[in-house]
């Protein structure tokens, strides 16, 4: 429990940490394109690295979650809001779920 | 000429419109967090997560891509160091979120109100504030980030409470939520920017690679999105260091 605490205290502090560091401190702007365009990329990257592969061990069965990545691919593709896109894949994968235990 | 008197009442009534203002275009965004931080809560707490503790993670990180690895990390045991690097890299992009609003921030902001505004500082919130035509104002940016800030708490908490109620292959069908919102965020970034396509190619691709190819088992889920997320970001910086970032 105490080191749950520790965790959380952490993490909110490397949270806020890069929030207010250059909002406080920094007044003129990055000069250096490589770091400028390393940093324009983080979110990119770390969001690939955190859907893939896990999303497929993110439901019961590794079906289900192959046609909600399908799914949820497709819809964001055509640029459906992020709350549709996470309701219909949910959706899809609940019923896959229950054809899967029926079978 | 304005009497002092006047001016005081004048830059309240402003202030207070710019509150109103930056809430009113922050309700979908916190409308938007609550099935996100819904989700959250309820896996945090099915992870076996004390429900005040997930609450709190909500109320202090307010972030949805760090918070959630963390929270993955801490259920799985992993040490402090790993939990905090983790959390710390993909919290990185913030660094430049914020430091572009500091461009765009009217002069003369005092530091304790820079420190203030900077803790709401998200994805979304960045976004609009980035995207409105005049320089933002302490109010504009606080009254952006109090109802997403509300809506992430209580989404969290809602979540966390129902976590027990709800029937196995449902919970089981959350579990894909978060990726598929990553996924609706990543696509048409990706579809607009071939730097952003292939930064996000090679990160899945390492990610896979380090899961996969036995050499690389001992490597834990933290430690891969890392690494994973340092190859591929330098090597876009690399090949494309001149494509504009200013719509980030």
């Amino acid at each position: 429990m105490n080191d749950t605490l520790i965790a959380v205290l952490l993490m909110a502090l490397v949270t806020y940490f890069p929030r207010v560091l250059p909002m406080a401190v920094f007044k003129n702007k990055i000069k250096s394109r490589f770091i400028t365009a390393f940093l324009a990329y983080v979110p990119y990257a770390v969001l690939g690295a955190m859907i893939f592969p896990d999303i497929l061990m993110s439901t019961g069965h590794l079906l289900s979650a192959v046609i909600g990545l399908g799914v949820a691919v497709i819809l964001a593709y055509f640029e459906k809001s992020l709350l549709k896109v996470a309701v219909c894949a949910i959706t899809v994968v609940y019923v896959c779920e229950i054809i899967i235990s029926r079978v | 000429m304005l009497t002092k008197q006047e001016k005081v009442l004048h830059s309240k009534h402003t202030a207070f419109h710019d509150f109103l203002d930056g809430s009113k275009q922050s309700l979908p965004i916190a409308l938007g967090y609550f099935p996100v931080s819904f989700t959250f809560g309820l896996m945090a707490v099915k992870g076996g997560i004390p429900v005040w503790i997930v609450v709190l993670i909500s109320m202090t990180n307010l972030t949805s891509a760090g918070q959630f690895a963390g929270t993955n990390l801490i259920i799985a045991g992993a040490g402090l160091a790993e939990i905090t690097i983790t959390t710390f890299v993909i919290n990185i992009r913030y660094m430049l979120m914020s430091l572009s609003l500091s461009q765009k921030i009217v002069e003369g902001i005092p530091g304790y109100k820079r420190w203030l505004m900077s803790f709401g500082i998200t994805d979304e919130t960045f976004t609009v504030a980035a995207m409105q035509k005049k320089d933002i104002t302490f109010s504009f940016m606080t009254g952006l980030e109090v109802l997403p800030y509300i809506g992430w708490a209580a989404g969290t908490a809602a979540g966390a409470l129902v976590c027990t109620i709800l029937p196995e292959s449902l919970q089981n069908s959350m579990g894909i939520a978060l990726y598929a919102m990553f996924i609706a965020l990543v696509i048409p970034a990706a579809k607009r920017s071939k730097a952003a396509l292939i930064v996000a190619g090679c990160a899945i691709f390492i990610s896979s690679i380090i899961k996969w190819v036995p050499v690389f088992s001992v490597v834990s889920g933290g430690w891969r999105i890392i690494i994973a997320t340092f190859i591929a970001c330098t090597i876009g910086a690399k090949f494309f260091p001149m494509e504009d970032t200013a719509n980030e």
